[in-house]
C-alpha cells in the first residue's frame, strides 16, 4: 500500500517535471567535458559526436524519420559528475551513454542492467566489457585496451623485435591508464621483453620532469603511453628535451590526437600513435558533416576540427550508435525505440564494407558486426606518426593478439562477474 | 513578534537544557524534518525530476553534512586546522570496502560504523603532531596526511583487492530483505539510511559538543596554556577531536561511495575536495552544528540546481553553466566572507535576533 502510495506520487511528479518535454525524439545523451584539464581533448570528442548527429537531423530528418536529441551534460572528466549527469537522464529514456571516460564508466557500469540503458564506450571503458555474455549491457566497439596493447607490441615486434627489449610505460594514474598493465605483465615473460612502469598523477600531468629523468636513467628502448589530455604534449615535450627518439615513442589512441601535436609542431616530427580511424576529411560523412552542420554554424567546431583524430573518432562513435538505432528499428518495427531495443540493435547491427561506403566512412575505418557474444569485435590498431604538421598512416591494420587478448579479458570479465554477486549476465546462442 | 520568547517560562532545569528551548525552535525544526523526511522524498524537488533530486541533491547533501560535521568538530569546535578531510573519507570508503569484502555476511551498516572506527584510528594517529605544532603548521602536517593516504590508495592494491581498474566496486547487500548497497538498491532506502546516520549523528555531535569533553575542545580552542593551567590535558582533548572528527568523515566516506557513488577512485579523495568540505564549514559558520547543514546545502545543493534548471528550463549549454556555477559560487563566498565572516550560522542567528525585534529591528 505504501509503496503504491508512494510511486503514484512518483509518477506524478515525474509526470509534473517532464511536461514540456518533448516526447518521440530519440535521446541520445552524452557526457562531455568541455572545461577542465581534459577539455582541450573532450571538445573534439563532444563535438565530433555531437555533429554528426545534427548531420543526420539535417539531411535525412533524423533516423527513420525520427529526430534525434542529442543532449549534453558537463562531467569535466570527474567521476562524481558522472554520477550527476547519468541521474539528469533517468527517466528519459536515454538510448545509450555514452560516459567518454572510464572512471565513469566504472561507476554507471553496474547500473545500466538496472536501468535498462546500455553503455557503448568506443575505445575507452572497461576491458572486460567485450564479452558480451557477462556484460549484456556494456559494449566496447571496436577494440579494447587489452587488444590495442598487444597490437602495440606487434608492431615494436615488428620493427625491432620484443625479445630483450626494454620498454617504459608512461600512464595516466587512472582507472584508464591502469587498464592495459595486465597485458604487460602477463606478456613480458613469454615474449622476453622487460618493462617499468611510470604512472603519472592527474595533478602532475604539466609536471613529468621526473618521470623523465628515470626514462634518462633507465634507456628503454621503446615507450607505450596511455595519457590523456595536458599529460600527453607535456610528454612529447619532455622526450624531446630528454632527446629521447620519438620514434620510439608510441602513444595509445587517446595520446595521438592533432590537439596534442599541434601545439608542438615540427619539434614532435616521428612521434608514433595507435589509432582505429583515419584522419582527413576525403570522405564523404566528414564532407556531409561540413556540408550541412559545420559550414551553417549551427555547431561548436570551428573550420579546423574536421578530419582531426579525435573529431573523425567521434564521428565514427555517433555513426556506430545511429547504425545500432536503425538496425534496433528495424529489428523491433518501433520508430520509437527504447534502450532495451537499442542493446538488441548494438548486438545486431551489420557495418560491412558495402554498409560504410553508402555511410560514407568506407577506408575511414574498418567494417564492423554487433555480436552477442563479443561486444568488443577484436578489432585492429594501425600506428600513424607525426609528419610535424599531419598524422599519417604507416602501417597497415595490425590485427590484436587475439588468443591472449581474450584469454585474458575472460579471465578478467569472470573476476568482475565474481566480485558482484547477482551479476546478471547473459546466454549468446 | 514572529519569534518571541515571552510568556514561554521553564520551571525546571530541564526544559533549560533541553536541545530547543524556545517554542519557535521546535517548530522550525519540524519543518525542517518534515521537508527531509516526508515532502522531498514523495514530492522531490519543484522542477527536477524525483530519481535527479534523490540521488544527485539529497543523497549527497546529507552525506556531505555528515563530513562537514566531522570537519566542524575539529576546525570549529577544537580549533584545530585539517586538510586532509577528503583522503580520510577515503580511509573510510576503502577501509568499509575491505570489511565487506573480507566479512561478506557483515551487516553493511556495521560495516559503516566500523569502517568510522578505523578512520577515527587512523585520523587519531595523524592527528598527533598537532601535539606539538599549531596553526599554519599543522595545517601543512594534515596536508602530508592528505598527499601520503592519496599515495597509499593508489600504490597499495591490496586496498582494492589487486582490481585491476583500481577502483573499489559495491558488492551487493541486504538486510531485512531490503537492498541496501549495490545497483539494486532503491535511492530512496539509500537516502534514509544516509538520513539515518546524519539524524543521530547529528545528535551525538550536540551532545557531547555540551558535554565535559566538547567543552575541553573549545577550551583548547580559545586559549590552550589556559586551559592546560586550569586541568584540562592537551594531550586527550587534542587526539579526542582528530578521532571523533575523524569517525565522522570516514562514516561519510563509507556512505559516499557505498550509498551514492557506487565506484570510487582515487580522485574522489583528492585535495580539491579537501578544499571543498572546508568551504563547507567555513561558509555555514566555524563552530556550529546548524552551520555545518547551511554550508553543505549552499556549496553542494545550489551549483547542482542551478546548472540543472539552466539546462532545462533556460537552454543554456552545459558547460556555459558550469563555469557559470563555479564563478557564483566563488563570488558567494567571498560576498558571504565579507559580509559575515562567521558565515550562515551567524547570519542565521542575526536574522532570529531581528525577528524578535519584529517590526522594530535595531
Amino acid at each position: 500500500m505504501k509503496k503504491t502510495i508512494i510511486s503514484a506520487f512518483v509518477a506524478v511528479s515525474t509526470l509534473i517535471t517532464t511536461v514540456g518535454m518533448s516526447f518521440g525524439d530519440l535521446l541520445v545523451p552524452v557526457m562531455t567535458y568541455r572545461v577542465g584539464p581534459f577539455a582541450a581533448n573532450g571538445t573534439q570528442n563532444a563535438n565530433g559526436f555531437v555533429d554528426y548527429l545534427t548531420m543526420l537531423n539535417e539531411r535525412d530528418g533524423g533516423i527513420n524519420g525520427v529526430k534525434i536529441k542529442v543532449e549534453e551534460c558537463e562531467t569535466g572528466y570527474k567521476a562524481e559528475k558522472g554520477v550527476e549527469c547519468y541521474e539528469s537522464y533517468r527517466g528519459k529514456n536515454p538510448l545509450v551513454h555514452t560516459p567518454n571516460s572510464t572512471g565513469i564508466t566504472l561507476q554507471i557500469l553496474a547500473k545500466a542492467p538496472e536501468d535498462k540503458t546500455p553503455i557503448l564506450t568506443m575505445g575507452y571503458g572497461l576491458s572486460a566489457a567485450a564479452k558480451g555474455e557477462t556484460f549484456p549491457w556494456a559494449f566496447n566497439y571496436p577494440t579494447s585496451y587489452f587488444s590495442q596493447m598487444t597490437s602495440i607490441l606487434k608492431y615494436i615486434d615488428s620493427q625491432t623485435g620484443l625479445k630483450d627489449q626494454k620498454i617504459g610505460f608512461i600512464f595516466l594514474e587512472s582507472g584508464y591508464g591502469r587498464e592495459p598493465i595486465p597485458v604487460l605483465e602477463q606478456l613480458a615473460p613469454k615474449f622476453g621483453f622487460e618493462y617499468f612502469l611510470l604512472p603519472v598523477a592527474g595533478k602532475d600531468a604539466q609536471n613529468q620532469s621526473s618521470h623523465w629523468l628515470t626514462v634518462r636513467k633507465e634507456k628503454p628502448d621503446w615507450m607505450i603511453m596511455w595519457g590523456w589530455g595536458v599529460m600527453n604534449p607535456t610528454a612529447v615535450k619532455a622526450a624531446i628535451k630528454s632527446r629521447y627518439p620519438l620514434d620510439r615513442f608510441v602513444g595509445n589512441w587517446w595520446s595521438a590526437g592533432d590537439v596534442d601535436l599541434g601545439p608542438i609542431g615540427e619539434a614532435g616530427k616521428g612521434y608514433k600513435g595507435a589509432t582505429f580511424n583515419a584522419t582527413g576529411t576525403d570522405f564523404p560523412a566528414v564532407q556531409d558533416v561540413i556540408k550541412y552542420v559545420v559550414s551553417k554554424g549551427i555547431t561548436k567546431t570551428g573550420s579546423e576540427g574536421p578530419g582531426t583524430v579525435l573529431y573523425n573518432r567521434a564521428l565514427w562513435n555517433a555513426a556506430l550508435i545511429a547504425e545500432a538505432i536503425k538496425t534496433a528499428q528495424d529489428i523491433t518495427g518501433k520508430k520509437e525505440i527504447t534502450g532495451e531495443d537499442m542493446r538488441i540493435g548494438l548486438e545486431n547491427f551489420v557495418l560491412d564494407e558495402a554498409r560504410l561506403k553508402e555511410l560514407g566512412f568506407a577506408g575511414m575505418v574498418a567494417p564492423i558486426v554487433g555480436s552477442c557474444k563479443d561486444h568488443e569485435g577484436a578489432g585492429a590498431a594501425f600506428i600513424q606518426q607525426w609528419d610535424g604538421s599531419k598524422w599519417v598512416k604507416i602501417t597497415d591494420a595490425i590485427d590484436p593478439m587475439k588468443d591472449i587478448a581474450q584469454e585474458m579479458l575472460t579471465k578478467a570479465a569472470a573476476q568482475y562477474a565474481s566480485n558482484n554477486a547477482g551479476w546478471t549476465t547473459q546466454t549468446c546462442n | 513578534m514572529y519569534f518571541r520568547e515571552t510568556g514561554q517560562f521553564k520551571s525546571k532545569y530541564k526544559e533549560e537544557l533541553a536541545a530547543f528551548p524556545i517554542f519557535e525552535d521546535k517548530i522550525g525544526i519540524a519543518i525542517a524534518a518534515l521537508l527531509a523526511f516526508v515532502l522531498i522524498p514523495i514530492f522531490g524537488l519543484p522542477g527536477l525530476s524525483w530519481d535527479f533530486t534523490m540521488s544527485a541533491v539529497m543523497i549527497p547533501v546529507v552525506i556531505f553534512t555528515i563530513t562537514t560535521l566531522g570537519l566542524n568538530i575539529l576546525l570549529g569546535f577544537a580549533g584545530q586546522i585539517s586538510l586532509g578531510t577528503a583522503a580520510f573519507m577515503g580511509v573510510g570508503a576503502y577501509s568499509c570496502y575491505k570489511i565487506m569484502t573480507i566479512f561478506p555476511d557483515l551487516n553493511a551498516l556495521i560495516c559503516v560504523v566500523l569502517s568510522g572506527v578505523v578512520t577515527a584510528f587512523v585520523g587519531t594517529i595523524f592527528g598527533l603532531p598537532s601535539l606539538r605544532i599549531k596553526g599554519f603548521y599543522l595545517m601543512v602536517a594534515t596536508l602530508a596526511a592528505q598527499f601520503f593516504l592519496e599515495w597509499a590508495f593508489i600504490r597499495i592494491p591490496w586496498l582494492y583487492n589487486y582490481n585491476i581498474s583500481g577502483a573499489i566496486e559495491v558488492p551487493y547487500k541486504e538486510m531485512f530483505g531490503i537492498v541496501l548497497t549495490g545497483a539494486k538498491s532503491e535511492p530512496l532506502t539509500r537516502y534514509f539510511v544516509c538520513l539515518g546516520f546524519l539524524v543521530v549523528l547529528t545528535w551525538l555531535a550536540s551532545n557531547v559538543i555540551r558535554g565535559r569533553i566538547g567543552r575541553s575542545w573549545m577550551m583548547i580552542r580559545d586559549m590552550d596554556i589556559a586551559a592546560e593551567l586550569i586541568g584540562v590535558r592537551p594531550l586527550t582533548a587534542k587526539l579526542s577531536a582528530f578521532a571523533f572528527s575523524s569517525f565522522y568523515i570516514g562514516i561519510s566516506g563509507a556512505l559516499m561511495v557505498f550509498f551514492w557513488l557506487g565506484a570510487a577512485e582515487v580522485e574522489s579523495f583528492d585535495i580539491n575536495h579537501s578544499f571543498t568540505y572546508l568551504f563547507m564549514v567555513i561558509i555555514g559558520g566555524l563552530g556550529s552544528i546548524t552551520g555545518c547543514y547551511f554550508g553543505a546545502i549552499l556549496v553542494w545543493v545550489i551549483p547542482v540546481i542551478l546548472k540543472e534548471y539552466g539546462k532545462s528550463v533556460f537552454g543554456i549549454d552545459a558547460f556555459v553553466m558550469e563555469n557559470f556555477t563555479t564563478i557564483l559560487l566563488g563570488v558567494v563566498m567571498v560576498v558571504i566572507l565579507i559580509v559575515e565572516p562567521h558565515g550562515l550560522a551567524r547570519i542565521w542567528q542575526i536574522a532570529k535576533q531581528k525577528l524578535r525585534l519584529w517590526p522594530f529591528p535595531y
